[in-house]
């Protein structure tokens, strides 16, 4: 009752929805009303969708989408560039699935395996990482993932140049066959979901709004009394848990994990899928992942170099429309201010 | 002896690279008073703030807060100290809004701002707290506005605001009133002047007749060291203070 007459009151002095939102009133923000009405278009969308495409191919969509949108909590809402997230993403593939081949893991605890495999190396690769600023970030980051390439290549689990093949996919909680793609299809949804809802999740939580003021004012933050490299180091470990479980989701998905998975190229395509679609943005990083996973596969099977072709894609996009697909998308639906 | 001392410094230096920006400087700041720490422009004041807070590491010298030695101390954990800052450039969290600017200086204390997983939602008892900060520095109207889009006098307005919901016992302001107009220095030289009532603030300010107003004791810094110290009467009488600032062109 109160929230109604209050908002009225402030349409008036021009104030409007914007501080009703801003005060955490019943009515919701824009952004917020457009990202369930994305969700409630999606999810259904999702779950047929496997009866008109391809489910192997729809299945490497969802675990590139969390991917992306693991790296981009980090980019997008902690302000932080990685250029050795493939470190978390192929060391999570490898460990995912040697557990499913060789300790003969279930599919879930494989999966789980991977995820703690990015928790891991995130919380090492942070723990060295964090201080650094800008670049300096960047390239320690970088430099530490070509460790983990290294050692993919040397170890002996991995299995040089062929990687990890013939993965099993197993059995999920000791009743879904997971060899019926669509049975792999649902179960892969039902992951990248629960993680996508994690995501939105942090970006929304009181942890969220600190790692937010980090970003747009670091020493500011601090004389609050913050701790900053801890915010950072928690989003960092995170992004890199669910890249580790995206990584874990594709190799068994493909029942393959090898060196293409911890290739700093690797890393380098999260970036662009995450630009490509809108870092900062929630859903933008998915639509990246699948415009870039979608071109991948048609013009795999033209005769031109794919790598050629996406990045001229990313230079137009870049100089058409800087904030990334959705970031541009938002920017026309929001609302003009005073 | 150190009874109503709140904040003392002693020899506290910093060299930049074989400058020396802060030069043994010994300040003493009572408790609930106004200090003024003002000199010409290079004198070393924002660097002395750095120090006191932590943003940067002195060469020489100790700090001591409520008695307490803090000269090893992170910046952050002065801040929970209850010693915060202000900055001369003003800082607040441009693509938020007014009150979530408020409200992230509020959380603080709320012990949640760790937990990721859980809905902001559970911090909407503290909105209420929010309205009565941002209504105390007279931005009502503009509670739902992006902090970056503030004039710039709100925006430092805003500042006190989020400074006071950590209910700081001390406050040290690095010029608050640098780029206001008249009417804007008038009503943040009295949200001031209120806001001590209870608190301690040490401040940086080169607008003399605001510095009058309100400070109850004044330390002159010239290259790095303390000129002199004394209360307005007393340091304007100073012929080596007029020298000071005529010399780098202040009136
Ligand atoms: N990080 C730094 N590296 C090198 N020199 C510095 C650094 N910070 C400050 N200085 C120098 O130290 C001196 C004191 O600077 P400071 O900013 O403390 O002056 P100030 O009294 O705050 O001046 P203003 O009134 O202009 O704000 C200046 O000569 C400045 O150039
Ligand atoms: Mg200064």
């Amino acid at each position: 009752m109160t929230a109604t007459s209050e908002t009225a009151e402030r349409v008036e002095t021009g104030a409007g929805a914007a501080d009703a939102a801003a005060a955490g009133r019943p009515s919701m923000s824009l952004a917020k009303k457009l990202g369930w009405a994305v969700a409630i278009v999606a999810v259904p969308l999702l779950v047929v969708a496997p009866h008109y495409f391809y489910p192997v191919f729809l299945m490497k969509a969802l675990c590139f989408a969390l991917f992306a949108s693991a790296f981009n909590l980090l980019l997008g809402f902690g302000g932080l560039l990685s250029f050795g997230h493939a470190a978390f993403f192929g060391g999570a593939a490898y460990v995912s699935a040697h557990a499913a081949k060789v300790w003969g893991l279930p599919y879930e605890l494989a999966v789980l395996m991977g995820a703690v495999t990015g928790f891991g190396l995130g919380l090492v690769f942070g723990a060295i990482a964090i201080r650094r600023q800008g670049i300096y970030f960047a390239m320690v980051t970088l430099a530490l993932a070509q460790m983990v390439y290294f050692l993919a290549l040397q170890l002996p689990f991995t299995g040089g140049e062929d990687g990890i093949q013939h993965v099993p996919r197993g059995v999920f909680l000791g009743v879904i066959d997971l060899n019926d793609n669509l049975n792999l299809y649902y179960v892969t949804l039902g992951i990248f979901l629960a993680a996508f809802w994690l995501i939105y999740r942090t970006v929304h939580s009181p942890y969220g709004r600190v790692l937010k003021a980090i970003r747009e004012n670091e020493p500011r933050a601090i004389s609050l009394g913050y701790d900053v490299d801890r915010f950072k180091l928690i989003a960092f470990v995170l992004s890199a848990t669910l890249a580790g479980l995206a990584g874990g989701m594709k190799a068994i998905v493909f029942q393959l994990a090898s060196l293409t998975d911890v290739d700093w190229h690797m890393s380098g395509e999260v970036v662009l899928m995450t630009l490509l679609g809108g870092m900062g943005t929630i859903f933008g990083p998915a639509v990246g992942a699948v415009l870039v996973v979608t071109l991948q596969n048609y013009l795999a099977r033209i005769d031109i170099p794919v790598p050629v072709i996406i990045g001229a894609i990313f230079v137009v996009c870049v100089l058409l429309f800087r904030r990334g697909i959705v970031g541009e998308l938002e920017a026309l639906l929001k609302p003009r201010r005073r | 002896m150190t009874d109503g001392i709140i904040l003392q410094t002693r020899g506290l230096t910093k060299e930049f690279r074989g400058f020396v920006a802060v030069d043994g400087v010994d300040l003493a700041v009572r408790r609930h008073s106004i200090h003024a720490l003002i000199g010409p422009n290079g004198a070393g004041k924002t660097t002395c703030f750095n120090l006191l807070t932590k943003f940067l590491k002195p060469t020489a010298g100790r700090i001591t807060y409520n008695g307490r030695d803090i000269t090893g101390a992170s910046p952050a954990s002065i801040s929970r100290r209850g010693l915060v800052r202000s900055f001369q450039i003003s800082a607040v969290f441009p693509h938020m809004t007014v009150l979530e600017n408020v409200l992230v200086a509020l959380q603080r204390r709320s012990g949640v701002s760790f937990q990721f997983w859980r809905s902001l939602a559970c911090l909407d008892d503290l909105h209420g707290r929010a309205r009565d900060l941002v209504e105390a520095v007279g931005l009502s109207e503009y509670v739902g506005a992006m902090a970056g889009d503030l004039p710039y006098g709100r925006r430092r307005a805003l500042e006190i605001a989020t400074t006071l919901a950590l209910d700081p016992e001390m406050m040290l302001l690095d010029e608050p009133m640098a780029g206001l107009g008249q009417e804007d220095i008038g009503r943040i030289s009295a949200l001031i002047r209120r806001v001590a009532a209870n608190r301690t603030v040490l401040m940086v300010e080169h607008n003399m007749k605001v510095v009058a107003d309100l400070s109850d004791r004044i330390t002159v810094l010239q290259r790095g060291a303390v000129l002199t110290e004394g209360t307005y009467e007393e340091v304007s009488a100073d012929p080596q203070v007029i020298q000071a600032y005529m010399g780098s062109g202040h009136a």
